[in-house]
């Protein structure tokens, strides 16, 4: 191999100053989160199974019908997740609580996207397809989607459905947040519109959270002293109310960190301004120039 | 150097080829099948189970199998160790045909793969996938340059295309005499950027999962596993090396090249050695080895990827005896490639659970044949190409029977 020797300076010595100019640029993390997004609270001491939300979603985002009527009362015996079908779905469970004449009471529970503050599903898309909006929404626009489904690995929640079946052009299908409705004046996503105890309220999540701290303080009997998505995983948009704990009703104890913290904070600050590519560029650079010098110098006095 | 590199001249179609030839039939049906009723039609995978073998075995480990392609260059042309040469072509056509498979798996995977070409526009910096991607991309085509050289060395003044196509002829002729003045003025430029371009994707194929803290088990998830996933590709790149020499050269009855390989693999016992150390020092900080005992089969493929992927052929690999009998050598670089594979393996399958739905997965026999199909692809394709073109070295053969 030839090497041309001023050639090689002039790249190693690109790169060094680069990385010198670049230097710590990575700064701390910072969350991307809107600062007074739209959000829904769910309280499941309301909630009585109707499943009139999950008809509604299907109605306002021309979804395909069901292959069991909205009101066939069977299909609450299996326990269902969201499909690139259904984008929530409400869910029972018996957690042994009893009534008065000992029956055991139900709690339902619907599940759609949360709408992440931090979404690691809109870190980790490759393309941007998805996006947190400022009104809450976390957006997905299918003319940027590759179908990695690396999205789906992300979520915590488990929510975002593939359409595996279409060979050409699949979408990743996820409750919208009603991002049109909800982004006209006055508008409420479908479910939260129709749902007939309002155990579904549809507002600014500030204000939610206000309402939500005082349903709990005014009837601490009712309620477990618990607003999840308040706090986890540095908050969602949708929040939950609860009389029974949420390990029992599906849902799992997750930490306050936003997910995308860790694996954001290790790629900026390895690549950003791409310093320590630049820098290796240059150490290997400057390792092959001298063993290539070390070996002609050799070479040369070996022959005389 | 003893032995130049040059075209195998040997009978092509011998029982081994025929299979290969047989399992790329079988893997372009359930291509055909996967293009005709999609994803979900071959494969197992659901919305709990959004990635399997397709990115576990085709995409994740291909790239770390395909290290030996950077590895190899860094010894023998930046560290300037000549008395290597004869194995980098090998190793560069492996990485070469490696991260083609691995696109070509990447195309088969992803849901609109005409769309493939997107991230190119539509960037997101915060996503460790997307700069997977394009280390890929700019990786792939640092490879096709790097491997330009010995299509010039072996037609350069001789291309004679057959029938109608002679009319390229010219055109053929002048493409080769270009990349014969410029590619060695930049070849240096290439290498670097390999081992550069290398280091960043085969490190953030470990970030890949970093973004899913809740569904990784304990064991694997860890802030280091880029750095293991870097260290783990570098040492096994000597290995794998060792491995596919010794496939080809005794299917091909070639020079052994054993020498080369022995001393190899001496370089392999640091490089594995800061692996396993590395390994065992973020279990023991993490205090993760409570789950060693609880029997589960996570656990259990935790265990076999240590003892058996690292432990043992670490110390195998001390020994001198082994490093100086060729299969021992053998059998020591096939546990080293099988831990490495079976770590990619554990990192994004059996490592990975959905806790909120069904998640249980066993990929489909179409999935399987798909991956089988493409491996066999890229066997196939090797033969062939080194029949054609001076990769392999050593003209002196073994005296076989
Ligand atoms: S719940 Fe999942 S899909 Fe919805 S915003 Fe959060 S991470 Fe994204
Ligand atoms: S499947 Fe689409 S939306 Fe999901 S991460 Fe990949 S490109 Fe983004
Ligand atoms: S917000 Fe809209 S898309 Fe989401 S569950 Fe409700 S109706 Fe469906």
């Amino acid at each position: 191999m030839r090497l041309n020797r001023r050639g090689f300076f002039k790249v190693v010595g690109a790169a060094g100053v680069a990385v010198a100019g670049t230097g710590q640029n990575a700064g701390a993390w910072h969350s991307k989160a809107p600062k007074d997004p739209y959000g829904c609270l769910v309280d499941l001491t309301r909630c009585i199974g109707c499943r009139k939300c999950e008809e509604a979603c299907n109605r306002v985002n021309r979804l395909p019908p069901p292959e069991l009527p909205f009101d066939d009362p069977t299909v609450l015996d299996t326990r269902r997740r969201p499909t690139d079908k259904a984008y929530t779905v409400v869910n029972r469970y018996y957690t042994g609580k009893l009534d008065e004449r000992s029956k055991l009471v139900p709690t339902f529970v619907k599940i759609q996207c949360m709408h992440c503050q931090d979404p690691a599903c809109v870190s980790a898309c490759i393309v941007g397809a998805l996006t947190k909006k400022e009104n809450g929404a976390v957006h997905y626009d299918v003319g940027k989607c590759i179908g990695c489904r690396y999205c789906m690995v992300a979520c915590p929640f488990e929510i975002p459905a593939y359409e595996y079946y279409d060979p050409i052009t699949p979408r990743v299908m996820k409750c919208t947040f009603c991002y049109e409705r909800i982004s006209k004046q006055g508008g409420l996503p479908g479910c939260a519109e129709i749902c007939p105890v309002e155990a579904l309220t549809f507002g600014k999540r500030s204000t939610l959270l206000e309402v939500a701290r005082k349903r709990i303080k005014q009837d601490p009997a009712r309620y477990l002293d618990h607003i999840y998505g308040e706090k986890e995983l540095g908050g969602t948009s949708w929040m939950y109310i609860s009389g029974e704990p949420f390990e029992s009703v599906g849902f799992r104890p997750l930490p306050a960190e936003p997910i995308p913290r860790l694996t954001e904070t290790i790629q900026h600050s390895l690549f950003s301004y791409l310093w320590s590519p630049a820098l290796l560029f240059a150490l290997l650079g400057g390792l092959m120039w001298s063993t290539h010098k070390k070996q002609n110098t050799s070479e040369k006095g070996g022959e005389s | 150097m003893d032995a130049q590199a040059c075209p195998v001249n040997q009978r092509f179609w011998t029982p081994g080829v025929v299979v290969l030839a047989f399992l790329m039939a079988a893997g372009a049906v359930a291509i055909v099948a996967r293009f005709v009723g999609g994803i979900g039609y071959v494969s197992n995978l659901s919305n709990a189970r959004p990635w399997g073998i397709w990115v576990g075995i085709d995409v994740a480990s291909g790239v770390a199998l395909a290290a030996g392609g950077f590895t190899t260059g860094f010894l023998a042309h930046i560290a300037g160790r000549h008395y290597y040469e004869p194995i980098v072509r090998p190793a560069l056509l492996t990485a070469m045909l490696g991260y083609t498979f691995v696109v070509l798996g990447l195309i088969i995977d992803i849901g609109r793969s005409w769309a493939i070409w997107k991230p190119m526009i539509f960037h997101n910096t915060n996503s460790v996938l997307f700069e997977v991607a394009m280390c890929v991309m700019f990786y792939l085509n640092v490879l096709y340059l790097e491997f330009a050289p010995i299509v010039v060395e072996r037609y350069k003044g001789r291309v004679r295309l057959p029938g109608l196509l002679a009319i390229f002829n010219g055109p053929a002729e002048a493409l080769l005499s270009l990349a014969d003045a410029v590619l060695p003025k930049i070849m240096w430029i290439l290498i670097i950027a390999g081992v550069v371009l290398s280091c960043m994707h085969q490190s953030s194929l470990g970030s890949l999962m970093l973004i899913a803290p809740t569904k990784i088990h304990p064991l694997w998830y860890t802030p280091i596993l880029p750095l293991l996933f870097l260290t783990s590709a570098i040492a096994v790149g000597y290995p794998m090396v060792v491995f596919e020499t010794t496939i080809i050269t005794s299917s091909l009855k070639r020079d052994g090249e054993m020498h080369i390989l022995a001393s190899l693999t001496r370089i392999t016992i640091f490089l594995l050695g800061f692996y396993m150390v590395l390994k065992v020092g973020d279990m023991v900080v993490r205090g993760t080895y409570v789950y060693l005992l609880d029997g589960t089969a996570q656990t259990n493929s935790f265990l076999v990827e240590l003892i058996l992927g690292v432990i043992v052929p670490w110390v195998m690999l001390l020994c001198p005896a082994v490093r100086r009998s060729r299969r021992a050598l053998f059998i020591a670089c096939t546990m080293i490639v099988g831990g490495v594979l079976l770590n990619r393996i554990n990192v994004f399958i059996v490592g990975f659970t959905s806790r909120l739905s069904d998640g249980s997965y066993f990929p489909s026999v179409s999935e399987i044949l798909v991956t089988v199909g493409l491996i066999s692809g890229l066997m196939f394709i090797y033969r062939v190409l080194v029949t054609y073109l001076p990769v392999l070295s050593g003209a002196h053969q073994e005296v076989s029977s």
